[in-house]
């Protein structure tokens, strides 16, 4: 196959962009690779408006076999740019996206509705030429449905229990669901706005709140673009720290869902079960990194702290503890028939539909798509570890199940191998700070599937940055795996996704 | 299953502070929660919690409250699924605008007396997030708040500690009981 630099037909290399190229191109070039990009030369990493020095979009693209990346942009004075949406349906939510932020219009696209702007704002393109709101915004038009004897069902955006907001709405033929159509952004915090001119410690706390549950991967996605703006390298302890916390995450949100998953299908026992093992893993945390979540303790540059002297010993324990525990979990969940009625051929997700949307993480690897970023492009210190990702094909809830089984195997293993060989030495370096103001793009794994972050620095601060959280190709395959099922099985469809709505909604 | 559940029964609780007198911080407040609840609410408490636009990390710990170590209902409180079944609401994020109505509208359908409790620093004021064009600022800016509970996110403790203490206030927060 043809190196991915070949389908960005004609196009001028920014200087200062790393770790791989950014190409400005013509809309003729743009279209060309929207079209390669749809028929599968590439997987759509993100797509993004920048308005600090001329209105543009930007388009980052992986190619999943070699890990290969690039950005391209497009200079759009007039506001326009030509839909990516339109020959791409997963780009359709972040053009909607461009629009209402930016004010840039996405020509020819399939969906002109606003989206993250319930039309409750002061202004309007926040991003962009911020102009105060106009008029209350007409009722937003959900889109039709027909048939008769249907019904609609509208839930939330305040759900019934301890759930992030959003809307849902069903419509259902009986007790079949015909269509859900989902509306976020409720809580849309205008992050991007807050991080445009702050200094990068700031902005790194932003991030590392960009998710609360993936605190650990925002942290490392924004590091790794900060670093590559400004060629540094973090030390090597560090990288080996972060991992070991963006493992320890991985448990403990893996624990946490395969347990919520199971009480959605009101087994709770498995539930109370793994309750225990998830906190286990927050109170090594704690105890290793001197926070539950281990929240800002990625920074660019490094880390902010170091394992506590017992900490190794404190995880080994956990570990072992887990080990005692887990397996025989496993072999319950395997094992109970009334569960697996319930998960076991409910909401699947087409490898197709997984392919084209570059699925992330569990949602992806629970459907054939075997793409992990901790692999390709891969960083340190995944690069000398033992591990393998799963993937499975049947793409029902009992697969997004057993993925995060195998990957709790494969991040305690994980685990292991880094507390066998933690280098010594420092835990951070300096940034310059002064740096000519490069641009840098970071991947990471978190336990959901990549972030993605792209920064443009000025000096010591942000430019502008841009973050993709991977539920953003999540929630709309969570449309289509719950067509056909039966309303009582939207929670442990939507559970088996777990998709942020915080990391979505920015 | 038979050989989980049999262990169950068999095996000590793994939920802190079991009641003895010589065990620390988390006997002593289920004690006084106790004595607290059954004056005031007849020794139940229920909460709704409503996201107003927070990271999820005070979710996170929230739901913590549930498992086996902290085991809320043990004390009376436990979660229900609609603000007309509540006592409290207990509220987590910076209110975004977006969320804004949607609180107001949770609020006006807890029916009184009721109590309002942000919980984490962003409840406070709107946290890292003030200032944004989407958001309104601390819950207080929203809703009257009865108490409020800080940290990012607070651990499971400490949002026992702050419920607990809304039920036997403090001096510094003596008025904290008036109900709306």
């Amino acid at each position: 196959m043809a190196p991915l630099t070949d389908i960005i037909p004609q196009g001028e290399r920014v200087d200062r962009h790393r770790p791989c190229p950014r190409f400005v191109v013509t809309a003729d070039a743009w279209q060309h690779t929207v079209s390669e990009i749809a028929a599968g030369r590439a997987t759509l990493l993100g797509l993004w408006g920048d308005a600090a020095a001329a209105p543009t979009v930007h388009m980052a693209m992986i190619e999943d076999a070699t890990g290969a990346m690039a950005v391209v942009s497009l200079a759009c004075p007039d506001g326009k740019f030509p839909s990516v949406g339109a020959l791409h349906p997963p780009a359709i939510r972040l053009e909607r996206a461009i629009q209402s932020l930016y004010g840039f219009e996405p020509a020819a696209a399939p969906d002109l509705r606003p989206w993250l702007d319930l039309g409750f704002w002061d202004l309007r393109h926040p991003l962009g030429a911020r102009t105060p709101a106009a008029a209350a915004q007409p009722p937003y038009p959900f889109l039709p449905v027909e048939g008769e004897s249907l019904h609609r069902i509208p839930v939330g955006p305040v759900h019934a229990g301890i759930i992030e907001p959003g809307h849902f709405r069903f419509t259902a033929g009986g007790e079949t669901i015909v269509r859900l159509e989902e509306r976020l952004g409720y809580v849309h915090k205008g992050i991007e706005s807050l991080m445009t001119g702050a200094p990068i410690a700031r902005a790194a706390r932003l991030a590392a709140r960009t998710s609360g549950d993936s605190t650990v991967a925002y942290g490392i996605a924004f590091a790794h673009a900060v670093e590559a703006a400004t060629s540094i390298d973090a030390p090597p302890r560090a990288r080996y720290l972060r991992a070991l916390m963006a493992e320890l995450e991985r448990l403990a949100n893996h624990f946490g869902d395969i347990g919520a998953i199971c009480n959605d299908a009101s087994f709770s026992l498995m539930h109370a079960h793994c309750g225990i093992l998830r906190e286990l893993v927050l109170r090594a945390a704690d105890g290793c990194f001197g926070h539950r979540l281990m929240m800002d303790r990625v920074v660019p540059g490094g880390v902010s702290a170091d394992l506590r002297p017992d900490g190794a010993a404190l995880i080994r324990d956990t570990l072992r503890e887990i080990q005692r525990r887990f397996p025989r979990l496993v072999e319950l969940y395997d094992n109970t028939a009334s569960l697996q009625d319930r998960t076991a051929a409910t909401g699947i997700l087409q490898p197709e539909l997984a392919r084209q949307f570059g699925a992330p993480g569990y949602v992806g690897r629970a459907s054939g798509r075997n793409f992990d970023a901790r692999k390709t492009p891969g960083y340190a210190p995944y690069d000398r570890l033992e591990f393998t990702v799963p993937v499975l094909t049947a793409g029902d809830v009992d697969a997004r199940v057993w993925i995060r089984i195998r990957e709790v195997e494969q991040s305690m293993a994980l685990i292991e191998q880094m507390l066998d060989r933690l280098p010594d030495g420092a835990i951070a370096i300096a940034l310059d700070g002064t740096g000519e103001g490069g641009e840098g793009l970071g991947l990471a794994e978190g336990f959901r599937g990549d972030v993605l972050a792209w920064v443009r620095l000025d000096g010591p601060h942000v430019a502008r940055c841009h973050l993709r959280d991977p539920s953003w190709f999540q929630w709309p395959l969570l449309e289509a795996a719950i067509e056909g099922n039966i309303v009582a099985d939207f929670p442990l469809c939507n559970k088996s996704f777990n998709c942020s709505y915080s990391g979505h909604d920015l | 299953m038979r050989r989980t559940l049999f262990e169950g029964l068999t095996r000590r609780p793994l939920t802190e502070a079991p009641p003895s007198p010589d065990d620390a911080a988390l006997a002593e407040l289920a004690a006084s929660l106790e004595r607290a609840a059954r004056r005031r609410l007849g020794r139940s408490l229920s909460i709704r919690q409503v996201d107003a636009g927070s990271c999820n990390g005070c979710e996170l710990e929230i739901h913590a409250l549930n498992n086996a170590f902290y085991d809320i209902e043990r004390f009376g409180l436990r979660f229900v699924a609609s603000p007309r079944h509540a006592d409290v609401l207990l509220v987590t994020g910076p209110v975004t605008r977006n969320m804004r109505e949607a609180l107001e509208r949770t609020y006006r359908a807890t029916p009184d007396p009721k109590w309002v409790v942000a919980v984490g620093h962003c409840a406070a004021d709107g946290g890292i997030f003030a200032g944004s064009y989407a958001v309104a600022g601390g819950v207080s800016a929203v809703v009257p708040v009865d108490l409020h509970i800080g940290g990012c996110p607070p651990s499971p403790l400490r949002l026992l500690q702050g419920l607990i203490s809304l039920l036997e206030p403090g001096p510094a927060s003596h008025n904290s009981l008036t109900a709306r």
